[in-house]
């Protein structure tokens, strides 16, 4: 285990979740912890994305300290000298949808927090270009919310024209 | 045999392939004007997904476009009479195809390769245009996911049927689209009630 | 911590931080001599070396690229999305036709994150069909890499050579999977169908056909100094960097830094197999080049030893719940049916939580991350797709550099939009 999370220093932490070791850390603390991790040789941010639970069927398992949000942010860290995996998980209100940009710790989170912008409507502070990256710059809505439309166009069967 | 205007075949000496029966052609211009187009048809590169893969492997050796004089793609549409829509046309890529398709030079055909070009396939969703013909206008449509070199090949053959008969061109004064080319003229818009729509020029 | 030189903001960042309405001003201003240095060109999407539909906003002083931005999203297809609306069991349709060159990747990351999630194991042979039929796929996708790298770099014949020979590999698939690609072959629970009579002779043959052609590349490519003067040296990046900007796979590895997730976090039976992990030293195109290469190499391997120890057994877990009964047992019990038809309609229900599971594709890490809520279908389904992430070096690789050693930079890296873009 990670020295990091010896004394959990930050936020919650949980390892029946997703089977990895997982922080919850609130959004003052997300930039913080991100920091400490990195500092203890988590060198490689290999994944940022979002979920939106707006739907989401009954209480989520979750810490009981943990202030469920619409939003959480899901991030994965690595560290390659031990072979470990760490999650970070920020909750991320719908009525204010910002987090903390990781940028300044991992640029390689750029294209990553771009994309849970234009998916989910997240804007990561301090983020040098914060622009939709998968849709047209002029787009409206973020389609992978959970209010947000497949967008179907129902399929049509031309009836049969003459019974034979 | 007798060779026209001369008379009865051994009345004059055989001349081999110097011969007048092997340096005529009798024909109309039309007719040899598809069949230079129908030889030479230069496919645009425009690949998109997966269905450009089985559109290079077509290209490649072992399927051999050049036997139909088609390997040589061009990248630029001004040198092409033939596009190859090889993928599924997402929103944001739906106005590039239609100022590729502008560029070309006429006449130009169009093939749609692939379920997702032609009717977006299992990708029924916001993100992808729901067949090119909204577009642009197609003139063959390839069934398959990929479509293999094979089908591809079909494809082409049957365009290349319909270019020789003319027909294509033939139908299109008839409809009037000939210089337009407006496609089904449907505009894409954004759908589920968002209100910003991406209209495509036509 | 030369990490830093990736960091930088503004202006003096490698990374074009525009959108278009602002790149369109730039260079408009007549009278303003400085700006007439700086030409902003843009290349894509319909470009024929940006394999694809990538499209790079460059920067340019004379020829040499200043600051670039990869413009991407041409080839969105909403697979997310999607994903939440298809049952598990098409789960793998929709996945497959996201990186189309290697698609058996992103089916193997799918199903093992939906088996960890239902708990299941599955048989020894399936294990040891998925990891041959991986690791032939990487095979094909290398050599389609080499292929489309020659192209770029002017070597045609080099672009015959690469698609002649994963023809072969594809022959192979059509015969064990029914399909050239986007196979839907490996499923929860197992993979569709065993292999054929007479995989092993087919198998042997294959080999036999790529190794010595393998050599015929050596004597055309590596050694050739002309393609040596068009990589070495061209899009350098070390280790530090690579790691800053989370790029995995052989671009990761040309830096000399070992990791592959085959041997440092094994899946499959990877851990049972005798391979090595390929590493450059350089960080430049010509070890991205020669890493993949040998790869190839090390990929034989590994069919070579499957082809040894592949073990008996199920191809697919026989589970009514998870898997459709066999074919000869529809035929005779009604049970069966019924069971056939409601996992081809309903699919299955997959227990409340969420996990993710990575595997090493050909472009690096590509991983599943799949929330469910104990439905039929995915909550959420997320694809950490490997070519999103690593394009996001070419500025840095670009910068500095000239046009020309853009395009063997951005084949280097081996993008696939489709994943690119999901
Ligand atoms: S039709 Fe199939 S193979 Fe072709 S682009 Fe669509 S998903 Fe890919």
């Amino acid at each position: 285990m990670p020295e990091l999370l010896e004394g959990v220093r930050y936020g919650v932490l949980a390892s029946e979740v997703s089977s990895q070791v997982v922080l919850f850390v609130t959004a003052e603390e997300y930039f913080e912890a991100a920091t400490a991790a990195r500092n203890d040789g988590f060198d490689c941010l290999i994944d940022l994305t979002a979920v939106d639970y707006l739907s989401y069927p009954g209480a989520r398992a979750r810490p009981a300290s943990v202030d469920c949000q619409r939003f959480e942010v899901v991030v994965q860290l690595i560290n390659h000298r031990t072979r470990e995996r760490l999650g970070l998980r920020v909750q991320v209100p719908a009525d204010e949808p910002v987090a903390p940009s990781l940028f300044d710790l991992w640029p390689g989170s750029e294209n990553l927090e771009r994309e849970v912008f234009d998916m989910f409507g997240i804007e990561f502070a301090g983020h040098p270009d914060m622009s939709r990256v998968l849709m047209p710059e002029d787009w409206v809505g973020h389609p992978l919310r959970k209010d947000y439309s497949v967008g179907e166009i129902p399929v049509q069967f031309s009836p049969q024209s003459e019974p034979r | 045999m007798r060779i026209p205007g001369v008379g009865k075949a051994g009345e004059i000496a055989e001349e081999g392939l110097a011969g007048l029966e092997h340096n005529f052609i009798t024909s109309n211009v039309e007719e040899l004007v598809n069949w230079a187009r129908m030889r030479s048809c230069w496919p645009a590169t425009f690949g998109l997904a997966c269905c450009a893969f089985e559109m290079m492997a077509a290209g490649a050796a072992h399927y051999d476009l050049a036997r139909y004089g088609m390997e040589v793609f061009r990248a630029s549409p001004r040198q092409a009479d033939l596009m190859i829509v090889a993928g599924r046309v997402s929103q944001k890529m739906a106005p590039v195809l239609r100022q590729v398709y502008d560029q070309m030079m006429e006449p130009k055909w169009v093939i749609s390769m692939g379920v997702c070009a032609s009717s977006g396939g299992m990708f029924n969703n916001y993100a992808i245009v729901q067949g090119i013909d909204q577009v642009v206008p197609v003139d063959v449509y390839a069934p398959g996911c990929p479509p293999g070199p094979e089908t591809l090949m079909h494809a082409i053959l049957t365009l290349h049927e319909k270019i020789k008969t003319g027909e294509l061109l033939k139908r299109r004064q008839v409809s009037g689209s000939g210089e337009t080319a407006s496609g089904a003229g449907i505009m894409v818009q954004q759908r589920d009630g968002q209100t910003a729509g991406l209209t495509i020029r036509s | 911590m030369s990490a830093e030189r990736v960091m930088r903001r503004g202006g003096d960042s490698a990374v074009l931080r525009l959108s278009e309405a602002e790149a369109n001003r730039i260079g408009a201003d007549a009278a303003d001599p400085d700006d007439d240095e700086r030409v902003m060109l843009n290349m894509g999407p319909a470009h024929p070396s940006t394999h694809g539909v990538l499209r790079l906003m460059l920067e340019l002083e004379g020829e040499t690229v200043l600051r670039s931005k990869p413009v991407v999203g041409y080839l969105h297809t909403g697979m997310e999305k999607q994903g939440e609306n298809l049952t598990y069991l098409q789960g793998c349709t929709n996945v497959t036709r996201m990186d189309y060159a290697s698609p058996l990747f992103s089916e193997l990351a799918f199903s093992l994150t939906t088996e960890k999630l239902l708990g299941v194991e599955v048989p020894e042979r399936a294990t040891w069909i998925r990891m041959l039929m991986c690791e032939l796929n990487r095979i094909s996708s290398h050599l389609l890499f080499l292929a489309t790298n020659g192209i770029d770099l002017g070597a045609v014949s080099m672009m015959i050579y690469g698609w002649r020979e994963r023809e072969e590999v594809l022959r192979f698939f059509e015969k064990v999977t029914g399909l050239r690609m986007n196979h839907n072959y490996i499923r929860v629970g197992g993979v569709a169908a065993d292999l054929p009579d007479g995989w092993r002779d087919d198998l042997r043959e294959l080999l036999d056909l790529i190794g010595p052609r393998l050599d015929e590349y050596d004597v055309l490519m590596t050694g050739q100094p002309i393609w040596r003067e068009r990589l070495q040296g061209v899009g350098a990046i070390n280790a530090d960097e690579a790691l800053a900007l989370s790029a995995t796979g052989p671009l990761l590895r040309s830096t000399g830094y070992a990791w592959d997730l085959r041997r440092d976090d094994p899946y499959l039976a990877y851990d049972e197999v005798d391979f090595d992990v390929i590493v450059g030293t350089y960080g430049d195109c010509y070890d991205r080049y020669a890493i993949r290469l040998n790869e190839i190499r090390e990929s034989m391997k590994i069919v070579e030893q499957v082809i040894e120890k592949m073990p008996g057994g199920d191809y697919r877990l026989q589970d009514k719940k998870i898997t459709p009964p066999p074919r000869a047992r529809i035929d005779e019990s009604m049970e069966a049916l019924i069971h056939h038809f409601k996992i081809f309609t309903e699919g299955f229900k997959v227990p409340r939580g969420e996990a993710y599971c990575a595997v090493e594709s050909p472009r690096g890490e590509l991983g599943v991350y799949i929330v469910s809520d104990g439905t039929g279908t995915p909550y959420r389904m997320r694809v950490r797709p490997p070519s999103f992430i690593n394009i996001q070096t070419l500025p840095h690789l670009m910068s500095g550099g000239l046009i020309a050693d853009g395009v063997a930079i951005i084949s280097s890296v081996d993008p696939v939009l489709g994943e690119v873009d999901r």
